[in-house]
């Protein structure tokens, strides 16, 4: 590091929610004074802390580019990914760095995701089709086509990286615990309007005491999103749909057969 | 997940919007129906009493009644729910609200007929 770069370089205090279930010793701050310059992350600034400072910290990473999801945590009382939030964007002195809500703590950063993906997983999250979407008996291989206006109803809940903000942010979890959350209901809805999708009873599955209808429509799920989807949206399009105000007039996706052995053929010549 | 239900949540949900928004009209009219005549008449015995006999006056009444009580007591089970998740807690707070629900209607409803003489 040349001097140009120690001019340009800032000092941010780090406030880091420091706990450990296993150890039962209660909770307390823990503060570190880390360098940022205006590209840092929290992320960088918590590895940098983990680096140089105190290597027990917790956190949980991965790809540090917002498309694991692994680095949910609450900045400065907002839930956020901490490889996508920049430390010059907060504009403030002290970055406080505590665990999602709504998600038991397992030590300091990092946070117990299995009752999010069960309700995940409760969602039956992938295409059901009463034909096999490809099968490759007798050298055929079928998909499905879907036109862009087909796709553009589902493709936002698409882009879901299940990171757990605005399950954390949801105020219905944080009193339901038997509420699916908006990333569930979200993919819900991602499945129930693709069209490749013929499953008749995934409605059936969010329409009872602590499903769909416990959502107080806070909002709050679409405003954390790092990824731009709109839970909230998906929520409400989906009760629209149990309430008969909107019809269901999803025509099944076309079967199209690809002819592989041509491709084949004219791939080798 | 669960079963077994008189009625899905998804019904029990579409009953409440419609009392909800059911009851915003009858309320209304009753209110201007208390606004065409001076306040303090309003409130007088007699008035009252001859309100009870005009059989428009009483199907509004009725009306209010039925649709409050329904959406009242199913928003109070849907605050309730939140409180505790067992099923135990649940079928209290369901059997609990429905009681007090039917028996709110049943005092009304006797209140009515008595008042109008029937």
């Amino acid at each position: 590091m040349n001097n140009t770069d120690n001019k340009n370089e800032n000092r941010i205090t780090l406030k880091v929610y420091r706990e450990n279930r296993g150890q039962k010793t209660g909770s307390h701050y823990d503060s570190f004074e880390v360098p940022y310059r205006r590209w840092t992350t929290v992320l960088d600034a918590l590895l940098h802390v983990k680096s140089y400072i105190d290597p027990s910290v917790a956190i949980r990473y991965s790809c540090r580019m917002a498309s694991c999801g692994s680095c949910g945590m609450k900045i400065n009382g907002i839930p956020r990914l901490a490889c996508y939030t920049k430390i010059s964007e907060l504009e403030t002195s002290t970055i406080e760095c505590e665990p999602l809500s709504n998600f038991p703590i397992i030590r300091d950063l990092v946070t117990d995701f299995s009752l999010f993906f069960n309700h995940h997983k409760d969602m039956q999250p992938y295409i059901q089709s009463n034909e096999s979407v490809e099968t490759d008996t007798e050298k055929k291989i079928f998909s499905f086509y879907q036109s862009p206006e087909d796709v553009d109803k589902y493709l936002q809940f698409s882009y879901c990286i299940k990171c757990g903000l605005c399950y954390s942010a949801c105020p219905t979890v944080g009193t339901d615990l038997r509420f699916p959350g908006p990333q569930a209901l979200a993919q819900l809805y991602r499945y129930f309007a693709d069209t490749r999708d013929e499953s008749t009873n995934r409605l059936n599955i969010v329409d009872d005491r602590h499903g769909i209808w416990r959502c107080h429509f806070a909002g709050s799920c679409s405003k954390v999103c790092p990824k731009g989807v709109d839970p909230a949206l998906g929520i409400q399009l989906l009760r629209s749909y149990m309430l008969g105000i909107s019809k269901n007039n999803k025509q099944p996706a076309k079967k199209i057969e690809i002819n592989t052995d041509k491709e084949n053929n004219s791939g080798s010549s | 997940m669960e079963s077994h239900r008189i009625l899905k949540e998804s019904q029990i949900m579409k009953i409440h919007y419609i009392t909800g928004i059911a009851a915003i009209f009858v309320v209304a009219v009753h209110i201007l129906m208390r606004l065409i005549v001076p306040f303090d008449l309003s409130l007088e015995y007699d008035y009252i009493i001859s309100n009870y006999k005009n059989i428009f006056y009483v199907l509004i009444l009725e009306s209010i009644l039925v649709l409050i009580s329904v959406h009242g007591f199913n928003g109070i089970r849907i605050i309730l729910l939140e409180l505790r998740q067992s099923k135990s807690w649940e079928n209290m707070i369901t059997v609990a609200t429905t009681s007090a629900m039917i028996a709110l209607i049943a005092y009304g409803t006797r209140t009515i007929i008595l008042a109008n003489g029937l």
